[in-house]
């Protein structure tokens, strides 16, 4: 489906690409589809293409660029038809322990939601959310698809300290800390699993368009699968996902 | 090799940047000015992305070979074993030198360049320290540093460079409009445009935050790229400039963005510095 976009310079050598500002896997696809095809042309002078919920940033090498020549050609690439191959997309299955010690947050987000903790972890492990894209901090997946039993408000006053691998929820958004940071999502759980490691060729096993479902675990296997991500012998499970 | 005597504070290797890794939320980082430290390459006739440290107070250094070395950007007393050296200069350095760096004269930000740049590990295409990229994130006592031995053989023609003080002292931020920017109401707009700002005590490599408040009831933007140089208006009317070591993406209303000579010479201002931005049509 082709959507309408806009064209905007973004300073003196990036372009922003807006799609109509709203959260939409047709939305999304479209803007990872033309993702694909500016990556295909391999240009050597762009430095950095960015993807948000409904737009898109091209940055490029040169200070000044040609910004009318450039729209032409970008307006020409989107009309343009996709011919590689699609993009395979997975599902990555993330343990997550959802014990009180870790979801620190629980037990206040069941009395202003009046829902049952357990209700709230059932509600959070049982759907499949994709990744919009990737941004904040390195790993850190911009996830869609959350049960809207589970929208809470942002902290009003962040924390200075979140921990690596925390599981939480932000509005309409849920994620995972993939380092330690400060942070204003309500906390309900932790994962085990690294989602950006430098020391892997890959650092961010999840790409913009992947699936992440969150699996519950006890805290002893939380303990099991954390020596296991520390001694890289552990196997994130991943299917192929298939619309 | 450089050894790091005293390592000051937050004292860090940098070069042009990292790039090609938004994609997965690394942040571009590099130099904070690197206005003067094209003009420090030049002058060692290294590539102008080689990677430099970059010195934003006092440290001392000690080289364990000859080389060539160049120091710019704020003037922090340099000295060759007590000797003070000129700044924008190509400098011949001995084994077992030491330069050290002391009291503050101009500038927020002072670059040592050496001939063939800091060799340390490349990570993701860059040697630009970023704290969970890269094994250090400051430079710490005791470092051994990596350069390349250059061996005196030329006489160095006595050439340094004037670097233009107003890259230091001017006030005048050059900026566009940022994709949000027609969200603001005249008023607003005027408040951005026609008054000076002040860099408040939140200021790293990161970002500024400014002191000043502008009345602000726009609601937050679907999260999208936000680069060096973005301007983010905060829902508490608080401006934001984003610096180098920025996230790739932000929620907050881009109003303006900074030209990349503006964001070298925002980058020798700190707190309680003021400016004042500057429109150009694009």
């Amino acid at each position: 489906m082709e959507h309408k976009v806009t064209y905007k310079p973004f300073g003196d050598a990036a372009i922003l690409m807006a799609w109509q500002s709203e959260i939409s896997v047709s939305i999304a696809d479209d803007i990872l589809e033309f993702e694909q095809k500016i990556k295909a042309l391999k240009q050597a002078n762009i430095t950095a293409v960015i993807i948000g919920y409904s737009s898109l940033t091209i940055v490029f090498e040169n200070r000044y660029i040609n910004y009318l020549n450039e729209v032409k050609n970008l307006k020409k690439i989107y009309k343009s038809k996709y011919t590689g191959l699609k993009k395979p997309a997975f599902i990555w299955e993330i343990p997550v322990c959802y014990d009180l010690e870790f979801g620190i947050d629980l037990q206040e987000m069941s009395k202003t939601a009046n829902l049952e903790v357990s209700e709230i972890t059932k509600l959070h492990a049982q759907k499949l959310y994709r990744v919009y894209f990737i941004g904040f901090l390195p790993g850190f997946l911009y996830l869609g698809g959350l049960h809207e039993q589970l929208f809470f408000e942002r902290k009003s006053n962040p924390r200075v300290q979140v921990a690596k691998g925390s599981v939480a929820i932000g509005g309409k958004q849920t994620g995972v800390y993939p380092s330690e940071s400060a942070g204003g999502w309500s906390i309900i759980g932790k994962t085990p699993i690294d989602f950006f490691n430098i020391n892997l060729e890959d650092p961010c096993f999840a790409k913009a368009g992947d699936f992440i479902k969150f699996i519950a675990v006890d805290k002893d296997a939380f303990l099991q699968i954390e020596k296991e991500v520390k001694d890289t012998s552990y196997k994130i499970s991943k299917t192929r996902y298939h619309a | 090799m450089l050894k790091v005597l005293k390592p000051g504070f937050f004292n860090t290797i940098q070069d042009k940047g990292r790039f090609g890794f938004a994609i997965m939320g690394v942040p571009v980082s590099g130099v904070m000015d690197g206005y003067v430290t094209d003009i420090a390459n030049s002058l060692l006739n290294n590539s102008l992305d080689s990677a430099v440290i970059e010195i934003t107070f006092g440290c001392k250094f000690q080289f364990l070979c000859d080389t060539f070395i160049c120091v710019s950007g704020g003037d922090f007393s340099p000295e060759i074993n007590h000797q003070a050296i000129g700044l924008n200069k190509k400098i011949a350095i001995l084994k077992n030198d030491v330069l050290s760096f002391g009291k503050i004269i101009f500038g927020v930000r002072s670059y040592l360049a050496v001939s063939g740049g800091i060799q340390s590990e490349e990570i993701l295409k860059s040697k630009s320290f970023y704290k969970g990229i890269t094994t250090d994130f400051v430079l710490k006592k005791g470092m051994i540093l990596p350069i390349l031995e250059h061996v005196k053989k030329e006489t160095i023609a006595n050439a340094s460079i004037k670097v233009d003080t107003s890259h230091f002292k001017s006030i005048e931020i050059r900026c566009t409009k940022g994709p949000e920017f027609e969200l603001l109401n005249l008023q607003q707009k005027k408040r951005l445009l026609e008054n000076r700002f002040s860099i408040s005590k939140d200021a790293s490599r990161m970002g500024y935050r400014l002191n000043e408040v502008i009345e602000n009831e726009l609601p937050s933007i679907l999260t999208s790229a936000v680069l060096p140089g973005t301007v983010q208006l905060t829902p508490s009317g608080k401006l934001i400039i984003l610096m180098r070591d920025c996230q790739v993406t932000g929620g907050y209303p881009r109003v303006l963005q900074l030209s990349e000579n503006a964001i070298c010479k925002l980058a020798q201002k700190t707190t309680g510095s003021q400016f004042q931005f500057f429109l150009r049509a694009l």
